[in-house]
């Protein structure tokens, strides 16, 4: 009987296992969408909030958002890039160099968001002067992607070393090579990676609080402080009563966005998806 | 025929041909060198300020009285960290006893119950629970954990609430690197135990999991680590009272959070005391780094 039994149990239990966490994942994505996908209007997405977001829309959250993210993917494209192309170009995979970078960047992948926070506080707000404002939110955010940036492109840059191989079999110079075959042809992969970038940058919350600040007015350069979608769903969650329903509406928003760029970006990326962790 | 060199070299003198290609070569690899040299500083530079930012608060009231006082009145000199790292433990402590298992188990679901469809598809549920930022977890607990919990065991906000919500966070971590760390054993461990008779729940239990404990004690380390560092979900959902993590249902304060919710007005030995926070846990994500390095797991440098 037990000997029987045994194998059904073993699978049953894999099955539910799996069963739950897609339960949970439909559970937890339908109660935001349904409490919050009736108040997303055009009027919600292009108004400014009233009495401290009970009211009104997201127009100057929104805002703030895309000025943050796009500080932070312009900032880390290059350093990623760069960080990429040294790993494949300038050192041997074993080499001192090499295993020290990618250590490095894989603690910096595992630092946890808060202390980014207050290491940006640190640097860019205080030492650099930029107080609270888009362009420290940015930039901390950055280093924060840095890692996970970095890490696709190498593994795209390797993918392409038959066409690197035959640069070199051309005689061009190694600037040439990078520049004008190895770039090109893992362009797609870099910016799948940005496009996992920009969905751990729009979620962040705990790095901005006290880098880009929770100013809800609209920002009129990347010098204002400014509020973030996810920010907002802090503030309103915890600090305005009364703030429910708002905040469920922004949550729909921000699962909308992330959903939309990262489904975009990887299909540039090609067929094989990558792991969004 | 030897005018045809001289002449190319007298409109060589004549025209200007760009910088030269040594100084071009030069500049390359500066740049190169300068972009891997970025990279190892940023981690540097991460904690070298947290380090700076610390010496206050330790050169005044030393290490000892943040990890073995008991008591955080940062305004009143009394930085007792211990209740807080408790409380931190605890949650990601009881998140990894939820997730590790479920994790695993979802692994070896994509591995070797799923076909290639239903494999992708649940690779994409696997990936839309990572994508989902920490704040919607936390307002999803606010509004629907915590009333439940509130309706059984008043005040509702609590260890409990935290550690459900963070292990449906780390529950990805987990699985995802489990099942890279099992797609990497040599496929003739599973086959060749087939071909042997083993059924196939006997063959994963007995011959693939042990085989590939190694990266997924390493996959769970790193959840792990996550947990420990995850701020607004766990914020939004324990209550945050400084307080001895002494039953599911009391009100807890983690480290990270203290920092979120104390940073904006701290100024002075309070706001180093709260880098000191940062060190502390930074610690305790560096020891779990270094278990995995120990045990080896998937080389997913995404992490």
């Amino acid at each position: 009987m037990t000997r029987n039994f045994r194998p059904f149990a073993n699978d049953f239990l894999v099955r539910a296992a799996v069963a739950a966490v897609v339960l949970v994942l439909a559970a937890i994505v339908l109660h935001v969408v349904t409490r919050g996908a009736a108040l997303v209007t055009w009027e919600f997405l292009t108004t400014a909030p009233r009495s401290a977001g009970r009211a009104g829309g997201i127009a100057p959250v929104l805002v703030s958002t895309v000025a943050v993210t796009a500080v932070a993917l312009a900032a880390a494209l290059p350093l990623a890039v760069g960080a990429a192309v040294f790993l494949v170009e300038a050192v041997r995979p074993e080499a001192t160099a090499a295993r020290l970078t990618r250590g490095c960047l894989s603690v910096l992948a595992a630092v946890p968001s808060i202390v980014f926070g207050l290491a940006g506080n640190m640097i860019f707000c205080d030492w650099l002067g930029f107080g609270f404002s888009i362009l420290a939110g940015g930039l901390t955010l950055a280093l924060m992607i840095l890692p996970i940036a970095a890490c696709v492109a190498e593994t795209t840059l390797r993918m392409h070393g038959e066409d690197r191989r035959a640069g070199y079999a051309l005689g061009l110079p190694q600037r040439r090579i990078v520049w004008s075959i190895m770039l090109p042809a893992a362009a797609p992969g870099i910016f799948a990676g940005l496009g996992l970038g920009f969905g751990r940058a729009v979620a962040e919350s705990a790095a901005l609080i006290f880098t880009s600040g929770y100013v809800v007015r609209m920002p009129d350069s990347v010098f204002d402080s400014g509020r973030t979608l996810a920010v907002h769903i802090l503030d309103l969650a915890m600090n305005v009563p009364g703030g429910d329903g708002n905040a469920f509406a922004t949550a729909t928003v921000l699962l909308a966005s992330v959903a939309a760029v990262v489904a975009l970006f990887t299909a540039l990326d090609g067929k094989r998806g990558r792991d969004f962790i | 025929m030897t005018s045809f060199p001289s002449i190319i070299s007298r409109r060589r003198r004549i025209r200007w041909h760009g910088t030269p290609n040594a100084l071009k070569d030069a500049v390359f690899v500066v740049v190169l060198w300068a972009s891997g040299v970025l990279a190892i500083g940023a981690m540097a530079g991460v904690l070298i300020v947290l380090a700076i930012g610390s010496a206050p608060a330790l050169s005044q009231a030393g290490l000892a009285a943040f990890v073995l006082g008991a008591d955080w009145y940062p305004t009143a000199g009394e930085f007792g960290l211990v209740a807080m790292v408790a409380a931190t433990l605890a949650v990601s402590a009881g998140a990894l006893l939820v997730a590790g298992p479920l994790g695993i188990l979802c692994a070896v679901y994509i591995r070797y119950y799923a076909g290639d469809l239903a494999g992708a598809a649940f690779r994409v549920v696997l990936m839309t629970l990572a994508a989902i930022p920490s704040v919607v977890y936390g307002l999803w607990g606010m509004t629907v954990l915590v009333p439940h919990i509130a309706a059984w065991q008043p005040p509702g906000t609590s260890l409990l609430a935290g550690v459900v919500v963070l292990s449906i966070m780390v529950l990805p971590t987990v699985a995802v690197l489990a099942e890279a760390g099992l797609r990497q054993l040599p496929s003739s461990l599973y086959l060749g135990s087939l071909a042997l008779g083993c059924a196939r729940h006997a063959a994963i239990k007995r011959i693939v999991l042990p085989s590939a404990k190694g990266p997924v004690a390493a996959a769970c380390m790193l959840g792990l680590a996550r947990a420990l560092g995850e701020t607004m979900a766990v914020l939004m959902v324990v209550g945050n009272a400084v307080a001895m993590p002494d039953s599911p249902f009391a009100s807890v304060r983690t480290l990270p959070a203290n920092i979120a919710l104390e940073m904006a007005y701290a100024i002075d030995v309070h706001r180093s005391a709260l880098f000191v926070s940062g060190l502390v846990l930074m610690a305790m994500v560096g020891l779990l780094l270094a278990m995995r390095w120990y045990w080896g797991g998937p080389d997913d440098p995404q992490f």
